[in-house]
């Protein structure tokens, strides 16, 4: 049924269609309609059977999911940002658990400088935690790949993050097809936990293990991951089915396959470069994308496999390794090592920043005329950077540099003279 | 009256128990007064073959209470753990000494994990199953005290059990803010002018438990078996939070003698030192009173931990722990 | 669930550390032992006291009377007489007071008593022995012996069984039904006591009666008498004579005023007795202090409450007609016998009496051994550690044999006797069973004991006792007799009070069942000593491994 609807409450709805039993939240922007609309729908009685909890921290909300979790319970929970780092040593403990857990990572920028909008780089922070990590790039697939991230979790018996571009996603309200309860049911089977704390049969979860076996253990989660790559295609292709729709799976391509340039990205810039490729392609211009839906398992062969005819490649995403560049960019070079392609690393739309379709533009077409540079900042103010690092040589005590920057810029007013 | 008369039922008062009235057993006495760990059939919740150090309070302190806990609800207990020593000797892989399901998690969410537990229950309408979290003094007092206040905020079904052993012993012996002032820990060496771990103004967990007003907070102690199973077994009668702290000796820690882990559990409370008592609703109702008193350099003189203490340079720390097993026996009503 | 689903490593069975030996750990083996009670150790007669106290705790009374008994045959008697060392030693008393163990073997003496519970003799071995004097010896050593089946004659020169129970000890002590009753238990398991049968010729009477061996329990029933300065016009008496006219109810001249000398047990019966015969006024003169007096201090302190006045330090020097010179003492550094020796001072006092009565020790009759082999030394026969005397096939108990003269000792040495009769019987060498060692109270942790008060006997009041002699002290009934028992802290004797399987940090113990007691699991002990530290009664110790 179509819905005139916010991306949060979108998935709010989704969530209580798969029958959640607890629910731990604590709030952060942008996750915050997400958890209220739960809280509501759980208080109001309208999701059943279902514990939801006002919990102290991000840390006691991710554990509070690891004991319920391992309780038995289909369990569920959203952050971002700041928050996913506070939890961050529960997340690393659920994976290691081996415990389904879904949550929603409303990806918003870490500081400091303290920001509330949208990037990825708190994704990337928990891109070794041993999680599946998904990505959408709609409303309509954060719905219904949240529906698909239960049956993955609970399949593998892992945790599955489910990433969506805060505000541009979260706060966006746009039109989404809300799968019905039945459809959600035949999709997705009741919880039938693989370990389970039980006083009929009690076991211990959670042993020190030491060098003899913690290879063994890392290497098995590894080797789950890598059975996720099948299932995760498997199970898009279920939903299409129940639900008559391409959701989900490992990757997507946008003409990726015939292109010579293709630019690989993740989350909801696929919308913006979707419209301006089409454009592109329209005036004859070889240009594909590849879009990411999984991020862990990486999905290095399927990514291989569309590259077939590229040539050139841009790896277009919102964070990096600060002292070392693209995250993205040097997994897909290692992914494709032997197609013997030019790949350009760009880093855009950090800490909110819009990213125009005019600037995407001028990057392909820098592509094109072979002048665009191994590593770009898109939109970087060059001349602010340049004066900021002037001033630095001058003085070397000359303050921090986001604040100096801000008073370049006349945002702040300058009390301290130099 | 004395204690042992208080618990006993009327039929079973004053005449007839005199013989080894504290001990665990008693054959004189009817069956269901005895304690748990008088039974052939109690669950060892945690059963031979851990690698607890000899003369360990805790391994002895966690089987008491789980097995206690256990008889109170017709063994449904479900228990988590924070990291420790607790958790280290009883899980290495490939053996566990648990026979109760349980689970490990992190040093400082045990309280978060099993109100998880809890919720799934909750969720359930599951009320026969009951849930205990166990952490030492550092993943309670410290690391693991923003996830344990909330867990008494939201007054969430969950027996919470702290053994304190005052440090953080699985590490080294290190000082955590449940260590005693004046003694000795890898962090707080007897060097300078304060010999010893510093004397702050205090963070002792049951008053901040029982400022968060949940249905019962208790302390109790290993040396005395009777009252600390009487403790864990009301504190199974209320629902919502509630919160025990055992006294648990640790020869590591303590440098005393594994033989006397008991024996110094004893003096700490005969000495005023560690305070037995009961709160319901952030309100005293019950101490246990002193029965042979005795000065603390009896305690503190068995634990080379407080060696330095007992110099004549460092009198001022001895009379500070003097002061502070005074002020016990005010606050507590002891005597 | 199956096994294969579970995570690998992070989650794990149940029962698995069983596979983990704690046991090879240890450097200390924890082992149960049996520590011998300062009770049993000091009894003379040998009873186990924490044995049959541990059944009365349980309300066996009949099985504590069985108990009790095999080592003593007169506990209705003994709990009325015996001075309890028992008592003195026990390690409660360090705690707050002694168990009053006299007081429970009363009760349970009574309970056999009231229940009219009787002895079994033994399987007859045709064997027979002949006893001299049914005194306590005597009666004890005839019980045993037909315990173990031999046939008994006792020979007895009085009127009536029982020696000094009978003609020592007054009546409010020790009322005569009881001492009647558990003597005629001992005749009805078939010992013959030949009343006012006085034996001139120990080898003859044997001879003729067929008699395997012989056990003389002749008792010391002379007394010393000493012969003072001046002219005395009243007269100077004996205790024993006193207290053996009382009892036959012949006139014992105790009236006017009584002086008695001596600071013995027997000077206390004296001068009780003299009040309950109406006596004007009682004066103990004893040469001790108070503190040193031989009477045992209830004995003292009863006599006081009854009006007797004593008088320390001083002694006898001259007796002029009525009155009496009383040297005074005092004490010196010199220790003699345990206590300062009393040296003279040179000042003297005088006192008036109608009559004067010895009580200061008492001394055997050599005549009877004249024309034995049986020898003597220090006035008493002279015995090998297996009681027989130096003539072959003839042993000796009670007052006459080297011991304190006490009903006790009596009892003890009859006991003694008797199994070593037993075994020459049998051409065999008695030997005593080992003793264990002894359960001091440092082995032992109190503070699992809970307070409890010392039961009171009921006890008679003063002016009652001075006009008769009805019993001072009362019985415990059943609730106190057994609270009095349950104060008894089993010392080195496992209780089952499950403290070592409570608090073993490794389950290391099994607890095998009600009697059965406890086991240790060697594979998990650990040797931390905590079961030893935390044993209440110190029946656990440790033993060095070998490594």
């Amino acid at each position: 049924m179509l819905h005139q609807i916010s991306g949060s409450i979108a998935v709010a709805k989704a969530i209580a269609l798969c029958r959640p039993q607890v629910i731990p939240c604590y709030p952060i922007t942008p996750q915050t309609h997400i958890v209220e609309h739960l809280s509501t729908l759980v208080k109001s009685g309208q999701l059943q059977n279902c514990a939801y909890e006002n919990v102290d921290s991000e840390f006691s909300s991710m554990s509070f999911c690891i004991g319920a979790s391992a309780a038995g319970a289909r369990t569920y929970t959203a952050t971002a940002s700041q928050g996913l780092l506070y939890m961050m040593e529960a997340v690393y403990n659920a994976s290691g658990l081996a415990l389904p857990i879904v949550m929603t990572l409303g990806n918003r920028s870490i500081g400091a400088p303290i920001n509330i909008w949208n990037d990825h780089s708190d994704a990337m922070s928990a891109r070794d935690a041993g999680w599946i990590q998904l990505f959408v790039e709609s409303n309509q697939q954060a719905v219904d790949v949240h529906i698909q991230a239960f049956k993955l979790a609970e399949a593998l018996s892992l945790p599955v993050m489910v990433n969506m571009d805060g505000f541009i996603l979260t706060h966006a309200i746009t039109r989404v097809d809300m799968p019905d309860q039945q459809q959600v049911d035949e999709f997705l089977p009741p919880f039938v936990p693989r370990q389970q704390l039980d006083t009929a049969a009690p076991l211990s979860i959670g042993a020190m293990v030491g060098p003899d076996a913690f290879t063994e253990v890392r290497y098995l989660a590894h080797h789950k991951q890598k059975e996720a790559l099948s299932i995760i295609e498997q199970q898009a292709e279920e939903f299409a089915e129940i639900f008559g729709r391409d959701s989900g799976g490992l990757v997507k391509s946008y003409d990726a396959e015939e292109a010579e340039l293709v630019i690989v990205t993740m989350g909801s810039v696929v919308g913006t470069l979707q419209e301006l490729v089409a454009e592109l392609r329209a005036q004859g211009q070889s240009v594909g994308i590849l879009s990411l839906r999984s991020f862990r398992p990486f999905p290095a062969l399927a990514i291989c496999r569309l590259l077939q005819n590229a040539k050139q490649l841009i790896v277009f995403e919102k964070s990096f390794a600060v002292g070392m560049g693209g995250i993205l960019a040097s997994e897909v070079h290692m992914a494709v090592q032997s197609h013997k392609l030019q790949i350009h690393s760009v880093i855009g739309g950090l800490g909110g920043r819009t990213i125009s379709k005019k600037s995407l533009h001028r990057m392909i077409e820098q592509a094109f005329n072979g002048t665009l540079a191994a590593e770009v900042f898109l939109d970087l103010d060059e001349a602010t950077v340049e004066a900021e690092l002037q001033r630095q040589q001058d003085d070397q005590t000359s303050g921090p540099a986001a604040e100096n920057i801000l008073r370049d810029m006349g945002v702040v007013s300058a009390s301290k003279t130099h | 009256m004395s204690k042992c008369e208080q618990d006993m039922p009327t039929e079973q008062k004053v005449k007839f128990y005199q013989t080894g009235t504290f001990t665990v057993g008693n054959r004189l006495l009817d069956e269901e007064f005895r304690t748990v760990q008088a039974t052939q059939e109690r669950s060892n919740s945690i059963d031979s073959g851990h690698r607890a150090c000899q003369g360990c309070g805790q391994a002895l302190g966690a089987r008491y209470a789980l097995d206690a806990a256990m008889r109170a609800t017709d063994n449904h207990i479900i228990a988590a753990n924070a990291t420790g020593c607790l958790e280290v000797f009883t899980t290495p892989y490939p053996e566990t000494a648990w026979s109760i399901p349980w689970i490990h998690s992190l040093f400082g969410n045990a309280a978060a994990v099993v109100s998880g537990i809890a919720a799934r229950l909750k969720a359930e309408g599951d009320t026969q199953t009951r849930v205990v979290a166990q952490g030492g003094d550092g993943g309670t007092t410290d690391i693991g005290l923003g996830c344990l206040s909330g867990m008494f905020d939201r007054n969430d079904d969950v027996l919470y059990i702290c053994y304190d052993n005052g440090g953080y012993m699985n590490t080294g012996v290190q000082r955590s803010s449940a260590t005693p002032g004046g003694a000795r820990t890898a962090t707080t060496m007897p060097v300078g002018e304060h010999p010893g771990s510093s004397f702050n103004t205090g963070k002792f967990l049951p008053s901040i438990a029982m400022a968060h007003e949940i249905p019962y907070v208790a302390t109790a102690s290993v040396h005395d078996l009777h009252d600390l199973e009487r403790k864990v077994e009301k504190a199974m009668s209320f629902r919502g939070s509630r919160y025990i702290h055992i006294n648990v000796p640790c020869p590591l820690g303590w440098g005393s003698e594994p033989a006397l882990t008991i024996k110094l559990a004893r003096m700490g409370v005969e000495c005023g030192l560690v305070p037995l008592f009961e709160a319901e609703s952030g309100e005293l109702t019950a101490s246990t009173k002193i029965r042979y008193q005795i000065p603390v350099e009896d305690y503190l003189k068995l634990q080379r931990r407080f060696s330095h203490v007992l110099k004549p340079a460092n009198s001022d720390e001895l009379e500070a722990i003097r002061a502070l097993a005074q002020k016990n026996i005010r606050r507590f009503n002891l005597r | 669930m199956s096994k294969q689903q579970k995570p690998f490593a992070i989650t794990l069975d149940v029962g698995s550390s069983h596979l983990n030996k704690t046991g090879s750990w240890r450097t200390m083996r924890p082992v149960y032992v049996d520590r011998l009670p300062p009770c049993n150790k000091a009894c003379p007669s040998g009873e186990n006291i924490q044995g049959w106290l541990s059944l009365t705790e349980e309300k066996k009374y009949r099985q504590a009377w069985e108990l009790l008994t095999r080592d003593n045959p007169f506990p209705a008697i003994m709990g009325r007489v015996c001075y309890h060392p028992c008592e003195s030693i026990c390690n409660r008393g360090q705690l707050d007071l002694p168990v009053g163990i006299n007081s429970v073997e009363r009760f349970i003496g009574e309970q056999g008593l009231i229940h009219n519970w009787q002895f079994t003799a033994g399987q007859d071995s045709g064997k027979k022995v002949m006893i001299i004097g049914a005194g306590p010896a005597g009666l004890a050593a005839a019980y045993h012996l037909r315990c173990f089946g031999h046939q008994v004659t006792i020979f007895e020169a009085a009127e009536k069984p029982g020696g000094m129970l009978r003609y020592g000890i007054p009546k409010y002590r020790l009322p005569r039904e009881k001492l009647r009753a558990e003597i005629y238990r001992i005749e009805r398991m078939g010992v013959e006591i030949k009343l006012c049968h006085a034996v001139t010729d120990i080898d003859k009477t044997r001879d003729e009666g067929g008699f395997d061996a012989v056990l003389l329990c002749v008792g010391a029933q002379h007394s010393h008498m000493i012969e003072f300065d001046g002219e005395a016009t009243i007269p100077v008496l004996d205790a024993l004579k006193v207290l053996r006219d009382t009892e036959e109810e012949r006139p014992n001249q105790l009236i006017g005023r009584v002086l008695v000398y001596g600071g013995g047990n027997s000077a206390m019966d004296v001068a009780r007795t003299a009040i309950r015969m109406g006596a004007q006024d009682v004066t103990v003169i004893s040469r001790n202090e108070a503190a040193n007096m031989s009477a045992h201090p209830f004995e003292i302190q009863e006599a006081i409450e009854e009006g007797a006045e004593i008088r320390n330090l001083r002694s006898i020097r001259a007796i002029n007609g009525n009155e009496i010179t009383l040297e005074l003492l005092k004490s010196s550094e010199i220790e003699q016998v345990g206590k300062p020796k009393t040296v003279k001072t040179g000042n003297y006092e005088t006192l008036q009496a109608d009559i004067v009565v010895l009580a200061i020790g008492q001394l055997l009759d050599e005549q009877l051994f004249q024309h034995t082999e049986v020898r003597l030394e220090n006035q008493r026969l002279s015995i090998d550690d297996k009681m027989q005397t130096s003539q072959a096939g003839i042993f000796a108990a009670g007052d006459a044999v080297p011991s304190p003269r006490s009903v006790t000792h009596a009892l003890g040495t009859g006991k003694k006797a008797a199994r070593a009769i037993h075994a020459w019987l049998n051409q065999q060498v008695y030997q005593p069973a080992p003793q264990n060692e002894v359960a001091s109270f440092d082995k032992m942790e109190p503070w699992y004991y809970s307070d409890a008060l010392r039961t009171v006997q009921p006890h008679l009041d003063s002016i009652r006792r001075k006009n008769g002699f009805a019993e001072v002290v009362g019985d415990l009934d059943c609730e106190h007799g057994t609270y009095e028992a349950r104060r008894c802290m089993s010392c080195g004797n496992c209780f089952e009070c499950d403290n070592c399987y409570g608090i073993c940090p490794d389950n290391a113990i099994t607890k095998l069942g009600v009697g059965k007691g406890f086991e240790f699991k060697y594979d998990y002990c650990k040797g931390c000593g905590m079961c030893e530290a935390e044993c209440p009664c110190g029946a656990i110790t440790m033993l060095a491994e070998d490594i």
